[in-house]
């Protein structure tokens, strides 16, 4: 078996605007993102014969990674949707090089962008991830699931912080920090929803229980917007605009199909996940420089950063004070604010981020981790069902 | 299958695929049934036509306790759909059979705020449609 280390590379990224887009297609912004990247990268459509996207199931569409590449005048050899949920922006990095290893294609565009936010799929009064909202497509485990009420990500999540609490002790203020952590990032993002607007845990802890653990501010944003990467080989990238960000790691597990069968609803995909892509990277939990880490909800977070092995399981609650995870600390989280204070872009702003951080100067000089050299990128999705890890660097070896 | 229009029950029903049938059936006669693996012994949820452990379809349906643990709980106070919002705060919680499968419920006939993991729960039978029996949960000696 190959082992893919340092072979492949990100060598352009691009961002549309986040936030709430009214009057913007699905279509133009996955185009936008994609354009901004072959830009960034100093890639013609000619020269871009890959291309992946996350299924847009909240506007769907069948073979939708051919609709936005014509759009953009390529004509691909390797196309498809992918559809992890938000371990998709990672998994399209990995299927990206593998494809080019494959030898399928050259260089591939991934790009994910949704405009949840302004399309008002949300029920009336309710939250999000309904079959409504899925344009349909069903999700886990429907019929065992809807008719009691389950219906939505804070639900299932709130059931991994239910059972986190009872065997660690973990508070709801200690998901509070990760708020917290992660508004001040924002409050350094000026491309963040949530830049200017400070959060406390005095706020966090006053905000009313959605689905109870969980409160309003352990929940994401909805959002409007997209996000775009190019993965080509390192031989490729050496003669592009800019640095290259070499893929070093990856990792995937999917440990069940509905939270019927999950044997841990406190350990998840990430603990193996993330076992492949230090293997493969030939590094561990000590070597990374900051972390991006899927945030939909804050105990996510939590259990990824144990998953991870930063702590061990079950301590993270007390690991997170004292701002070990913001810029400064000891691991970097969500540079950006991640989903819960920047936007929800499915992850794929955790990757552009990462990217960012490891080419430096491209962010605010406050929110620049120093001397960054390696990250790790997680995705988490499904109900809470799958998992994508990769490992990045500005190095190659 | 869709909300009945005719008993104005507006919430979400289950959409039956065929190797659910059965379970189903067992909650509309009040005598909840599992499928149990003749091969490797195992107990099966969700309802399917192979076992996820051997791969066997010698799957039979066979009477469950009804009792259980609770192993993780929400308490709703927003409602996912319009078709909740007269229910918030109701309790969903994921419960432990005795058998040692786990499903998705609502615990109720009692306080959310008295809902705790390792609860033990009984199933009671919430007839909600003609067609449609949901297995619920309520504290055991409640």
């Amino acid at each position: 078996m190959g082992n893919l280390r340092g072979k492949y590379a990100i060598v352009g990224i691009g961002e549309t605007k986040s936030g709430k887009l009214p009057g913007v297609s699905t279509l133009a912004l996955h185009t936008e993102a994609v354009k901004r990247a072959m830009d960034d990268a100093g890639l013609r459509p000619d020269e871009i014969d890959g291309m992946l996207d996350n299924q847009p199931l909240h506007d769907p569409f069948r073979n939708y990674s051919i609709v936005v590449a014509h759009a953009l005048g390529i004509s691909p050899t390797y196309s498809t949707d992918l559809a992890l949920g938000g371990a998709t922006p990672v998994q399209m990095a990995q299927h990206a090089a593998m494809a080019i290893d494959a030898g399928l294609a050259t260089a591939v565009a991934c790009v994910h962008a949704r405009n949840s936010a302004s399309l008002h799929l949300l029920p009336k009064n309710g939250v999000g991830c309904t079959r409504a909202y899925h344009g349909g497509v069903r999700d886990g485990a429907d019929d065992f699931e809807d008719p009691f009420g389950l219906m939505a990500g804070p639900g299932t999540h709130a059931f991994l912080a239910s059972r986190h609490m009872h065997d660690f002790g973990t508070t709801s203020e200690d998901l509070g920090q990760i708020a917290v952590s992660a508004r001040r990032h924002a409050n350094l993002n000026r491309s963040a929803t949530m830049y200017a607007k400070p959060l406390t845990i005095e706020d966090h802890q006053r905000s009313r229980f959605i689905s109870e653990p969980l409160r309003l501010l352990d929940c994401s944003l909805v959002s409007d917007g997209g996000g775009a990467f190019i993965v080509v080989s390192a031989e490729r990238a050496k003669d592009l605009k800019k640095k290259p960000v070499y893929i070093h790691g990856m990792g995937n597990h999917q440990p069940f199909s509905s939270l019927n069968d999950a044997e841990s609803l406190t350990t998840l995909g990430g603990k193996v996940s993330s076992d492949m892509a230090y293997r493969m990277a030939g590094l561990g939990p000590k070597d990374m420089d900051f972390a991006e880490l899927y945030d939909c909800f804050t105990i996510t977070t939590l259990i990824t950063l144990e998953d991870y092995g930063f702590c061990p399981k079950g301590e993270g609650g007390r690991w997170i004070q004292g701002g070990r995870i913001e810029i400064g600390g000891e691991l970097p989280v969500n540079t950006h604010g991640g989903l819960l204070s920047h936007a929800h872009l499915e992850g794929v702003a955790h990757i552009t981020e990462a990217v960012k951080q490891l080419r430096g100067g491209e962010v605010e000089p406050e929110r620049q981790v120093a001397d960054a050299k390696v990250g790790i990128v997680s995705g988490h999705g499904g109900y809470a069902s799958t998992h994508t890890t990769i490992i990045l660097s500005n190095e190659q070896a | 299958m869709d909300a009945s229009s005719e008993t104005g029950y507006r919430k979400p029903l289950p959409e039956m695929e065929p190797e659910e049938k059965p379970f189903w059936e067992s909650l509309r006669q009040h005598r909840m049934k599992i499928q149990h693996c003749e091969d490797c012994g195992k107990w099966c949820f969700l309802p399917r036509t192979m076992c996820p452990h051997c791969l066997s379809t010698k799957l039979e349906w066979k009477p469950v306790s009804g009792r259980g643990r609770i192993f993780a709980t929400t308490t709703q106070h927003h409602p996912p759909s319009p078709a909740f919002a007269q229910d918030v705060p109701y309790n969903i919680s994921l419960v432990e059979l005795d058998e040692g499968v786990r499903m998705i419920t609502n615990v109720i006939g009692c306080p959310v705020e008295s809902i705790k993991i390792g609860m033990a729960v009984n199933v009671v039978y919430d007839d909600v449609t003609e067609d449609v029996t949901l297995a619920k949960f309520r504290p055991a000696g409640v």
